[in-house]
């Protein structure tokens, strides 16, 4: 990728953070619930009218639309989130809080995905149509056909209450907290991935160069290292990009499952308190994170496929 | 040839398993033992028995019965929602390819943004804003969705344009509505079809996700997300609570996924797997 395609990237990817906030805006000032209430219920007093109307005044939510979001979008652009609500401190600073579980658990799933998937899907590519496939390919269906929080539930009490295995309650980032959640969340990864993994393989195994150094006697598992895989690399990594999306979206449902201190949890909670800011926030810094991998993935092409490396095309 | 009468065999299989589960839903009062709202506080959290095939909740309804009217809730928001992003997404999509020009531009604008960003976290936090209930759900998810129809809607009209029988059209005088309607849509809708078919599943898990975390379906709705989300608080005691609800929501999602695979297949019989 060259300096002017990145420059183009950037403006694209402004562009769209600001629809993402004015839409996800405009949805909290069109939505029911009363923030400044729920707010003042925390406190468990009984408030009057006045003490509603100047919370209201304080958090600025009594001016029209538009001043209350150039007055948040002014500050974002300074660094400021303005403040949660319900966790009554700076929206940046709670998201922080939660982001290295997140992404802890993120990375883990990932790995533990590829881990699975890619020698699977290899396999089921080689023996295509044979025995071993058929079962690859049949538990990989299954696996697209349930939903993560019920397997995550089915481990919760197979592995965790009846056998033991792993302690149950969240509540704190640690090694063996981490298993089950991870495992959940890579089951439901690496069963769109296998398939994946397979038709990409499938699809370089049927080019002609591959026939021919088959009959020149290669071993084929010089051919699967030597040819398959670098080539099916690269729209494997394309893939790669998009199911981290889902990931970042399946990553609060399994978060709530195991009470794993991440953002998916907060982000409930903070819809919840309807705390605006946090929510806000994390959606904008989920927008980024996404964003940002997919930037990745399309430079790492640059330095992957020597076609792009030499300014051709 | 051979493949092609296993193919229809296959999807007329899986056609009479869809329109079993939709004879559940339908023929829910009929077909289940209690009333699913029929709190019995002297029964709950009963483990499954001949009385209740699948056990008793915390408020003493039966989950069978749960089960089959959640099939109900479950089918009556997948569907919906199908239908609404096909059809909006279609429409869209559509107009954009067939006018080109600005309003190509501003709509591809919007679909490039839409699909820019994961789509399932802007759904719970636009479920969740609007308030958690049936129809929020099916908003907040629609609205994330049908972009891919716009995309595939838009590129199939493109193709479209260059045929020899819409530029007769055209010189004959025919009026774009009339274009779009008579010449366009017939030809598109086949592979928009097949498209939403393919969706029903994820869509049915995606909703069921949005009830789990409570920005779906409320109680006492019997809807297997929502189930679910119950059963968890009593998953030491009363494991089955959990157990069959999944388990509901894993065989619909399974047998629509096989069907919607079979309606591509016999749609498009030169495809190889």
């Amino acid at each position: 990728m060259k300096g002017k395609e990145l420059v183009h990237r950037l403006i694209q990817m402004l562009i769209t953070l600001f629809g993402v906030s004015l839409l996800t805006f405009s949805l909290m000032y069109l939505s029911p619930g009363d923030p400044v209430e729920m707010l003042l219920e925390v406190a468990d007093t009984i408030v009057s009218e006045e003490t509603i109307a100047e919370t209201r005044a304080q958090l600025g939510l009594d001016k029209p639309f538009h001043v209350q979001y150039f007055r948040w979008l002014a500050g974002v652009l300074q660094g400021d989130m303005g403040m949660s609500y319900s966790a009554k401190m700076p929206v940046a600073d709670r998201l922080w809080q939660s982001l290295p579980g997140t992404m802890v658990l993120a990375a883990s799933a990932t790995v533990t995905m590829l881990l699975i998937s890619v020698p699977c899907g290899i396999l089921s590519a080689v023996y295509r149509n044979r025995p071993l496939d058929y079962l690859i390919r049949g538990i990989s269906f299954l696996g697209v056909s349930m939903p993560s929080f019920w397997v995550g539930l089915i481990l919760l009490y197979v592995l965790g209450l009846k056998l033991r295995l792993f302690p149950i309650a969240g509540g704190e980032v640690s090694f063996d907290r981490m298993i089950l959640p991870t495992l959940t969340l890579s089951i439901a990864m690496a069963a769109k991935y296998t398939r994946q993994v397979r038709t990409a393989v499938l699809e370089e195994l049927g080019q002609e160069y591959i026939t021919g150094a088959r009959i020149r006697g290669f071993p084929m598992h010089k051919i699967l290292w030597r040819h398959v895989l670098p080539n099916a690399c690269l729209p494997l990594i394309t893939l790669l990009g998009l199911q981290i999306g889902w990931l970042l979206g399946g990553v609060a449902v399994i978060e709530m499952v195991f009470s794993w201190p991440g953002l998916g949890k907060m982000a409930v909670h903070a819809i919840e308190m309807r705390d605006y800011p946090l929510v806000q926030g994390f959606v904008l810094w989920i927008a980024v994170l996404y964003m940002g991998i997919n930037l990745l993935v399309d430079i790492s092409y640059t330095y992957l496929d020597p076609r792009l490396k030499k300014g051709g095309c | 040839m051979g493949k092609l009468i296993k193919d229809k065999f296959l999807f007329w299989l899986y056609t009479f398993f869809v329109l079993l589960i939709l004879g559940f839903a339908i023929f829910a009062p009929w077909l289940a033992p209690y009333d699913p709202y029929d709190a019995v506080m002297r029964q709950s959290l009963q483990a499954p028995s001949d009385g209740h095939l699948f056990g008793t909740d915390k408020l003493g309804r039966d989950c069978l019965s749960r089960i089959i009217y959640g099939a109900r809730t479950s089918l009556m928001m997948t569907l919906s929602l199908v239908a609404v992003i096909t059809v909006v997404g279609t429409f869209i999509g559509v107009l954009a390819g067939y006018m080109g020009g600005k309003i190509d531009t501003v709509l591809m604008r919007i679909v490039d943004m839409m699909l820019a960003f994961p789509g399932i976290v802007l759904a719970i936090a636009i479920a969740g804003m609007l308030g958690g209930n049936i129809v929020n759900a099916i908003l907040a998810l629609a609205a994330v969705s049908w972009t891919k129809y716009a995309r595939l809607g838009r590129s199939l009209t493109l193709k479209l344009r260059q045929r020899d029988f819409i530029a007769a059209a055209v010189t004959s005088g025919s009026r774009p509505l009339h274009i779009l309607w008579r010449h366009i849509l017939p030809n598109i809708l086949p592979t928009i079809v097949v498209t939403a078919a393919m969706d029903i599943g994820t869509m049915i898990m995606e909703l069921a996700g949005l009830s789990f975390l409570g920005f779906g379906a409320q109680p006492p709705t019997p809807e297997w997300g929502l189930m679910l989300n119950e059963g968890r608080q009593h998953i030491q005691t009363a494991p089955w609570l959990m157990l069959y609800p999944g388990a509901a929501i894993l065989i619909v999602v399974t047998i629509f996924n096989l069907w919607g695979d079979s309606l591509r297949d016999i749609m498009d019989p030169q495809r190889v797997n």
